[in-house]
């Protein structure tokens, strides 16, 4: 599996984790996402699961999860980083439409924009929830304070 | 007792809320009326509109989305009625009521009458808790 | 005048029979449903959050608290991810008690989703049987873990009960009065004529949709797409015992049906073979688990409405996680209505919306209202009473009913 990736994808992987043998984590640059995506999506035929976003001490790190399930149940994690100070990547509705829902919580609840998104709008919160508190962001207390 | 509360106790038609919870009282709600318990043969009916109800059954933690819609039944509901908070959420908000999207308990909302604490409370103590209640009215 | 023709259609958020609060809004010219949106939060307890906040013992009893039906399933997946994470081997007895509480919980889970749906198509006692063969397996549940529902049954390392052995028998024999009774239901529904003529060809899911909104469970697998965690990444007793995954490939409503009742088979073989192996054996049940490393995990489990997927980071110090993702299914298996129910009647949306099992979707006031704020309300039993005016018509215009929904009702 680790072989295929890194010929599917190439230059793209800057590293690659290897938890145990069902668990890998890649990760790529930012800009890279679209296409690497689109060859894990449709080349290699991964069922997409979800995208989960953390807030870590100096950027924020998102986490797309692909399942193998013909192939041993592996699942493959493309990790991503996107700097604290401009939190925006692309979106990829375009490839999975399923993605939509997932994004707009993200967006959120911690905050990340997606450009090309069209439909930005609360989700889980009340449609005049404070702007610019972010409830899963580490700063934000678990009762939603400051 | 005045006539109103007495045509309250004859036959309860009762409204269910579900106000963010995790649905396992809701179901326990729903398990009375199937047939191991059948409250039905007391006239308890599940109604579809809170307009027809005497009793409001609300389970959850009531949090930040839902509490206008909450308001709103409560004053839909012809008075007077009774309100129960079913299951720990809607009691003390639970393991939950630290939480950012907590607005309950519900006694905070809306004015409580019965609390049937438990997670999930059994159908058995549900019954038992409207029981107790019914024999209190005077 | 185009746009005056659109009506949308909020269902939601309140039911008046079930479980939580969702709010769909149905876009519709005429009784054509053109477009579908889903607004969810009536149900959002910021449980991410707050398991941030708890110990790693503590947030099994969080995450059991995150759905009441498949209460089992995420501490299930949360256990799997944090073994995951720490490379922790759980004891063989503990595999096959956690394997028996997943099936004893796809078994009430199914029983209790026939039931809904009977009731959606105006076959109220279908509900009422259904849900009362569902209280043996409450039972059973209240025989081993002491509780009907939140069984707090799993810890990290193994499980907290054990099975006894005298037990046993009287779980056997519930267990397979049972299974003579989902025989039963199963023969009623799959025989009908009316329920045929009613669910097939209704909301149709192809592999392109599941694929594109990778949806999970029962129904990916009525469209075909043999997708199972239990069989694809073998964890628990899965693999030691035998069984076989269930397929169907029309992907409407009617496959979904017969998909959740067959499996129900299924799980019950598991169970049996499950309660062999542990009986007249000892052994430990679970595995003392001092510390949790630095890393992360992804736990999956197949709940009954599809794959769970938990996904832990810890760093080592703190004695909570630094991040817990959780994926319930219904959360990929909800858009895929986007797909399904476009092009279809308003009539038949309540049966495909409740195809998908999504944790109830849940409605009560139903107000249809134009764009020129002409409000006319209609309550949620309006939609079903449509639903079930749909069969009554149905059953009319086939003239009979299978023999042996007859002889049962």
């Amino acid at each position: 599996m680790i072989e295929k990736l890194r010929e599917k994808l190439g230059e793209k992987i800057k590293e690659i984790n290897i938890s145990n043998k069902k668990r890998i984590y890649i990760t790529i640059d930012s800009k890279d996402l679209k296409d690497v995506i689109k060859t894990i999506f449709y080349e290699m035929g991964a069922r997409y699961q979800i995208v989960t976003g953390i807030e870590n001490f100096n950027n924020f790190e998102l986490l797309y999860h692909f399942s193998f399930d013909k192939e041993d149940g592996i699942i493959v994690s493309v990790k991503t980083f996107i700097e604290k100070e401009r939190p925006e990547i692309e979106s990829l509705i375009d490839i999975i439409p399923g993605i939509s829902y997932i994004e707009r919580e993200i967006w959120e609840l911690l905050g990340i924009n997606f450009i090309g998104h069209t439909n930005l709008k609360h989700f889980l919160l009340r449609e005049d929830w404070q702007e610019g508190l972010y409830p899963l962001r580490k700063g934000v207390k678990k009762d939603g304070r400051t | 007792m005045n006539l109103k509360l007495k045509a309250l106790k004859k036959s309860l038609w009762v409204y269910h809320v579900s106000a963010g919870s995790c649905n396992n009282c809701d179901i326990e709600i729903l398990d009375l009326l199937t047939p191991r318990f059948d409250v039905e043969r007391f006239g308890i009916v599940l109604v579809g509109s809170p307009r027809h109800a005497d009793v409001l059954l609300c389970t959850g933690i009531v949090n930040k989305k839902c509490v206008e819609r909450v308001k709103e039944v409560y004053e839909q509901t012809p008075k007077p009625c009774v309100v129960v908070a079913i299951g720990a959420c809607a009691c003390s908000g639970g393991i939950f009521r630290d939480g950012y999207q907590m607005a309950g308990p519900l006694n905070k909302i809306i004015p409580v009458d019965v609390y049937i604490p438990g997670c999930p409370p059994k159908p058995e103590a549900i019954i038992a808790g409207i029981v107790k209640f019914l024999k209190e009215i005077k | 005048m185009e746009e005056l023709k659109k009506v949308i259609v909020p269902i939601g958020p309140y039911h008046p029979l079930l479980e939580e609060p969702e709010y769909f809004q149905l876009f519709c010219d005429g009784e054509e449903v053109v477009d579908v949106e889903w607004i969810a939060g009536y149900n959002h307890r910021g449980i991410e959050k707050l398991a941030e906040s708890k110990h790693w013992d503590q947030v099994t009893f969080l995450v059991e608290r995150i759905c009441g039906i498949c209460s089992t399933s995420h501490p299930f997946a949360y256990c799997n991810a944090v073994e995951d994470l720490a490379q922790i081997e759980i004891p063989e007895r503990a595999k096959y008690i956690r394997s028996i509480i997943g099936e004893l919980e796809r078994l009430h889970s199914h029983l209790l989703w026939i039931g809904l749906a009977g009731h959606f198509l105006g076959y109220n006692t279908v509900f009422m049987w259904a849900w009362k063969y569902r209280e043996g397996i409450l039972d059973m549940f209240e025989m081993i873990t002491g509780n009907r529902n939140h069984y707090a049954m799993f810890r990290i390392g193994g499980v907290r009960r054990n099975i006894e052995d005298e037990d046993i028998p009287i779980l056997k024999k519930t267990l397979s009065e049972v299974e003579g009774k989902i025989k039963m239901l199963t023969e009623a529904v799959i025989d009908d004529p009316v329920l045929s003529a009613r669910l097939k060809g209704v909301g149709i899911l192809n592999k392109e949709d599941i694929k594109n909104y990778g949806a999970v469970g029962p129904i990916a697998r009525a469209s075909g797409v043999d997708i199972d965690v239990r069989k694809d990444d073998p964890y628990a007793a899965y693999n030691l015992v035998d069984w076989k995954m269930i397929t169907t490939n029309n992907g409407d409503v009617f496959d979904k049906a017969v998909v959740r009742l067959l499996e129900c088979f299924e799980s019950i073989k598991i169970i049996n073979q499950s309660l062999d192996r542990i009986k007249g054996t000892k052994g430990e049940i679970w595995k003392e688990v001092r510390e949790i490393p630095k890393g992360e995990g992804i736990g999956r489990h197949e709940a009954p409405r599809g794959e769970v997927f938990h996904y832990i980071r810890s760093d080592g110090r703190a004695s909570s996680p630094i991040r817990h993702k959780i994926r319930a299914p219904s959360y990929v298996n909800i858009p895929t209505f986007k797909a399904s129910c476009i092009g279809e009647t308003i009539s038949d949306v309540c049966i495909i919306l409740a195809g998908v099992d999504p944790c109830y979707c849940c409605t009560e006031r139903i107000a249809v209202y134009d764009k020129e704020k002409k409000k006319k309300v209609y309550s949620f039993e309006d939609l079903v009473k449509k639903s079930i005016e749909k069969t009554e018509k149905i059953k009319k215009e086939i003239g009979k009913e299978s023999k042996l929904w007859k002889k049962l009702f």
